[in-house]
């Protein structure tokens, strides 16, 4: 079988070229050739891969001439086509941290080369890019070389490979939002039991959990004139036409459906159903109503204390449902909602 | 309070003439095990089978799981208020089977029910693929509404594990344990120097065939109290609810609680374990504020350092997690949850329905929405009908090979929340 192909990228001051004075190297490639930290990372490969071409660039260089660099870096490593791409480690050297971050994000997004790189959880690319590269954790200086190469060389060949990545923990690539199961050694009542004894005896501890900033949103002002508003429901209580022609999921909802309502007074047993799976379905489907009061709003229609009830209505089933999902079924059906001139909405749920 | 605890393994369950315990086998008679299970004349019918680890047998729909277990001496009997007449509980001795448990099977909303599968991927993710189960699937008199078939289920699961640990009343058992806690006075005086920990339990209340209950009392009307922790050893707090599979407290779950186990193991080495606080998770706001307000104020008053949060569910119950976490947090106690994420299938979206600072000692049981495929299996006790309605799957579930491709909600105890597993995320 043929050795695993990387093209390895590195500064000016890894290639042994100079430091700050010969930051303003220009990117040059050298084929067949590993480089500095890229012996440590052939000898970490043993036979399974290895380095075919290694990129060296001045840190000042390539952060002046951004779009030039970058341009010629992918041209170059287009030209070898390789099954991954390495970038540094950079450890805490910030200039060649951010070029390390960028150049790996473009391998990966314009020319889909799996990429990895390393560095300091402080060097300013961190932040930039560990949520675009897998981006391994390594030590503030290069004195963690053996470690951070012992990392990123077994990632870059399960990437090359195109194994299963395990979670953040496991491989040593910086949280990137991508939340991934693993099997812990301790059950989990137990890592509870000793986080709390560490948090008593004020010892630091890691949660398993980092609290996300959370996204709160402000109710919109009363709508002043009800009497002539138009008003739509909307549910996340599941309230479907008869058979959910839609296929709404009982719980984790891939879909929203939009259903037209004109002309109907009343949400019967025999007409209308739930498809939620979070509650007991029994008095949502004996009288929808109860989710989505469409009969009230006919009343309130008549009595002329709301304008209209808009024709159309949106539902999905809450239960399970992403966030992410549901803020995108949202983006999507407001917007019609907008424009089909609605002043209001009645947001039900279960 | 003081509990021995008397284990018995069973090495297999065999079906036989006679109902009976010898040298670690279960002998049971299906006829004794139908009279127990028919009692309830809103049960029409009801079949049982055998399904060990490693067999390709997959188990659907799952209602609830049960360690059958005797109480031998000291007060009260097994589920008290449900099976045992309402007397205090968590005292004297109680045998369990150790290895095995009832599960009951069904159709009941024909969306929240679970599947064990006993070998294969999906074994790996529900710790009921390495316990023998005697499985009795049930099957309702006509018209009946879901609750009422939910409630006939949940009590026929109680009768036949009453009945079978009552097998072993006369048994020895392979091992004893003691469990053990102080008075409030006496843990002052016995460890001064331990921190005071207790154990907040959050009970699945959110109604509509999501219920818990405690002595037979409906958690949604209870208000926060607090328990001797063996009380849960003799079945205090049993299972009524039909929430997605993974993350649901099985009765089993709760007469095995870990964290009330693990803490028993760092009781008067490294903490006092002084009780457990049972909570609830209904869904009105009101309710929310008073139980969190009153979780909170029991932590004060108890004088605790430190607690455990264990939820049950997920999204509205979110939200009862960080108001009690924060309440609690604000009276000086220290915090950790157990919760499991809902993080989406490609793992990407926010994990849970509510956050805060104060959350700062989070122990997940992983993302349900991850999807596993489940090959399919020889044998299926139960039915595959509802398959791709329950929570967690789709209409692409059951896929042409007869795989099942779901997300980990559908499996029983997967992302528990007690911490029964060691599935995690990061």
């Amino acid at each position: 079988m043929s050795k695993i192909k990387v093209v390895h990228y590195i500064n000016q001051f890894f290639a042994n070229i100079g430091g700050e004075e010969k930051a303003d190297y220009p990117a040059e490639i050298r084929v067949g050739e590993a480089v500095g930290p890229g012996l440590a990372f052939n000898m970490n490969f043993k036979d399974e891969a290895e380095i075919i071409a290694t990129i060296v660039c001045g840190d000042s260089y390539f952060n002046e001439n951004l779009e030039k660099a970058k341009a010629d870096i992918l041209a170059m490593v287009k030209e070898q086509a390789p099954d991954v791409f390495i970038a540094g480690p950079a450890f805490n050297a910030g200039r060649y941290g951010v070029a390390c971050g960028t150049i790996a994000a473009a391998v990966q997004e314009e020319l889909g080369i799996p990429a990895v790189t390393g560095m300091y959880v402080e060097n300013p690319g961190a932040d930039m890019f560990k949520d675009k590269v897998y981006m391994i954790s390594t030590k503030n200086s290069a004195a963690g070389m053996r470690a951070a190469v012992g990392k990123m060389a077994p990632l870059a060949l399960k990437l090359a490979k195109g194994e299963a990545i395990g979670a953040s923990c496991e491989e040593g690539y910086m949280p990137n939002g991508v939340r991934v199961n693993f099997f812990e050694k301790e059950r989990g009542s137990k890592r509870a039991v000793n986080m709390l004894l560490k948090k008593l005896a004020d010892k630091p501890f890691e949660t398993e959990y980092p609290m996300p900033s959370f996204d709160k949103v402000a109710p919109n002002p009363a709508v002043k004139d009800l009497a002539h508003a138009k008003i739509a429901l909307v549910t996340s209580g599941g309230i479907v036409p008869k058979g959910n022609p839609d296929h709404i999921e009982s719980s984790s909802a891939s879909h929203y459906g939009e259903y037209d309502i004109a002309g109907v007074m009343d949400l019967t047993a025999e007409t209308y159903e739930t498809a939620h799976g979070g509650y007991d379905p029994v008095y949502a489907n004996e009288d929808a109503d109860r989710v989505l009061p469409v009969d009230v709003l006919r009343d309130m229609e008549k009595e002329g204390k709301i304008g209209e009830l808009h024709h159309l209505f949106y539902t999905t089933t809450g239960n399970g449902t992403a966030v992410a999902s549901a803020k995108a079924f949202a983006d999507e059906f407001s917007q019609k909602l907008k424009a089909d001139g609605v002043d209001a909405v009645i947001l039900t749920s279960t | 309070m003081r509990l021995e605890m008397g284990h018995i393994y069973i090495k297999d369950i065999q079906f036989a003439d006679e109902s009976k315990i010898q040298d670690g086998v279960l002998y049971v008679s299906k006829e004794e095990l139908e009279k127990k299970a028919l009692e309830d004349e809103k049960i029409k019918g009801v079949s049982f089978d055998i399904a060990r680890p490693g067999e390709s047998v997959r188990i659907t729909p799952v209602k609830d799981v049960i360690e059958p277990r005797v109480k031998v001496e000291g007060r009260g009997g097994v589920f008290p208020g449900v099976i045992s007449k309402v007397d205090t509980v968590g005292s004297g001795k109680t045998y369990a089977l150790k290895g095995m448990a009832v599960v009951t099977a069904g159709r009941i909303v024909g969306f929240q029910e679970g599947i064990i599968d006993m070998t294969g991927p999906g074994a790996q993710y529900t710790p009921f693929s390495q316990t023998l189960n005697l499985v009795m699937v049930c099957e309702p008199v006509d018209d009946i509404k879901q609750h009422d078939y939910e409630k006939a289920v949940r009590f026929a699961g109680f009768r036949v594990a009453a009945y079978i640990g009552e097998l072993a009343r006369s048994l020895t058992p392979d091992e004893t344990k003691v469990y053990e806690t102080c008075t409030i006075k006496e843990g002052l005086e016995k460890y001064p120097e331990l921190p005071r920990v207790a154990y907040v339990q959050m009970l699945q209340s959110q109604g509509l065939l999501h219920d818990t209950y405690v002595y037979g009392v409906d958690a949604k009307k209870i208000v926060p109290t607090i328990l001797s922790p063996t009380e849960i050893m003799d079945g205090a707090i049993v299972s009524g609810n039909c929430v997605s599979a993974c993350d649901k407290n099985p009765t089993y779950v709760h007469q095995n609680n870990p964290v009330v186990h693990d803490l028993f193991e760092e009781h008067g080495k490294t903490l006092n374990f002084v009780c457990q606080i049972i909570t609830n998770e209904n869904v009105y706001l009101a309710d929310k504020q008073r139980s969190s307000d009153w979780t909170a104020k029991l932590c004060k008053m108890l004088d605790l350092d430190g607690v455990i949060v264990s939820q049950e569910g997920f999204g509205n119950p979110d939200t009862d997690l960080i108001m009690n976490c924060k309440k609690i947090e604000a009276e000086g106690v220290k915090t950790v949850i157990i919760t499991d994420e809902y993080a989406g299938r490609d793992g990407r979206s926010q994990s849970l329905a509510d956050a805060d600072a104060a959350a700062d000692a989070v122990v997940t049981g992983g993302n349900a929405n991850q999807v596993v495929i489940l090959p399919k299996l020889d044998k299926v006790i139960g039915t595959l009908d509802y398959v791709t309605k329950i929570a967690g799957a789709s209409e692409e579930t059951l896929r042409e090979d007869g795989s099942l491709e779901v997300e980990l909600q559908v499996i029983t105890g997967a992302t528990n929340e007690t911490g029964f597993n060691k599935l995690s995320a990061r």
